[in-house]
């Protein structure tokens, strides 16, 4: 129903930015983990939005059509201590970039913000339509 | 009897549907703040509601659907057309492609908010006056 199509686009940008927020907090939890599961060390991750269209007019909301590993090369760190440095000495460190988290991760909360305040003036506005006549 | 008051609410009507589709654009716009290549929209609003008004004028002429193959005509009673939108010239574009500025927007959006509020404060008066022509004493 077209009515609560506001909802629906808000809805999507508010589940889009918090796998966003997902991302970054496994990102940054990650930021030291020298082996994954599959005993390679993890690589930082990124979201891609894309809008998706509803109608013919192209408004929409937004999903994350994919998480996509960040190609940037790992940091290498000398710590020949380390079990799992190499013979040079050299330990395959993530390539997460704190910095960028803190970045993104204050983006993606401020959208999150956004688009509540848009759902909640909206249900407002409806609330009031609903008493239209009345009184 | 019925069709006048279609005429005395017709108007408001319009202008609150109207309204209710540029809340959802503005919404979009909103919600897709963050995607790469996304334009932003909206809609000149004057120029929509006085062709949305224009449109819901009754036809004088009815066509005839001979056969149930025939396309019935736009029933003016299911209102509007889908509006035509616009879009928006980047203050400052960013690198993405992306040209949706978010202050701008949350403006436009709590400002289309208290329109479409006075657009039912006007609806519920004129409500409130017909209702009283009503009354019997």
């Amino acid at each position: 129903m077209s009515m609560f199509s506001i909802f629906e686009i808000s809805a999507s940008a508010l589940s889009a930015q918090s796998q966003r927020m997902n991302v970054t907090a496994s990102n940054l939890a990650n930021a030291d983990s020298v082996a994954g599961p599959d005993g390679q060390p993890y690589r930082a991750k990124q979201v891609v939005f894309a809008a998706q269209m509803q109608n013919r007019q192209g408004v929409g909301g937004v999903n994350v059509t994919q998480v996509v590993e960040d190609p940037t090369p790992m940091r290498m760190e000398y710590n020949p201590e380390h079990p799992l440095a190499n013979e040079q000495g050299y330990v395959t460190m993530p390539n997460v970039e704190p910095v960028h988290e803190m970045v993104n991760m204050i983006a993606a909360s401020r959208s999150y913000q956004a688009n509540v305040e848009v759902m909640n003036t909206s249900k407002q506005l409806m609330l009031k339509t609903l008493t239209l006549g009345e009184g | 009897m019925i069709d006048k008051l279609e005429g005395a609410l017709g108007f408001y009507q319009q202008a609150l549907s109207l309204r209710h589709e540029r809340q959802k654009v503005l919404a979009s716009n909103i919600a897709n703040a963050d995607t790469p290549n996304y334009k932003a929209r909206d809609m000149d609003f004057s120029q929509e509601l006085s062709r949305a008004v224009e449109q819901a004028e009754p036809r004088p002429v009815q066509l005839m659907t001979t056969s149930e193959r025939h396309i019935s005509p736009l029933n003016h009673s299911s209102g509007l057309r889908a509006a035509e939108l616009l879009y928006r010239v980047p203050a400052q574009p960013s690198l993405d492609g992306n040209t949706v500025d978010m202050d701008s927007e949350r403006a436009q959006f709590a400002d289309n908010a208290v329109r479409y509020q006075s657009s039912l404060v006007m609806i519920n008066s004129r409500i409130k006056s017909l209702k009283s022509a009503m009354q019997p004493e």
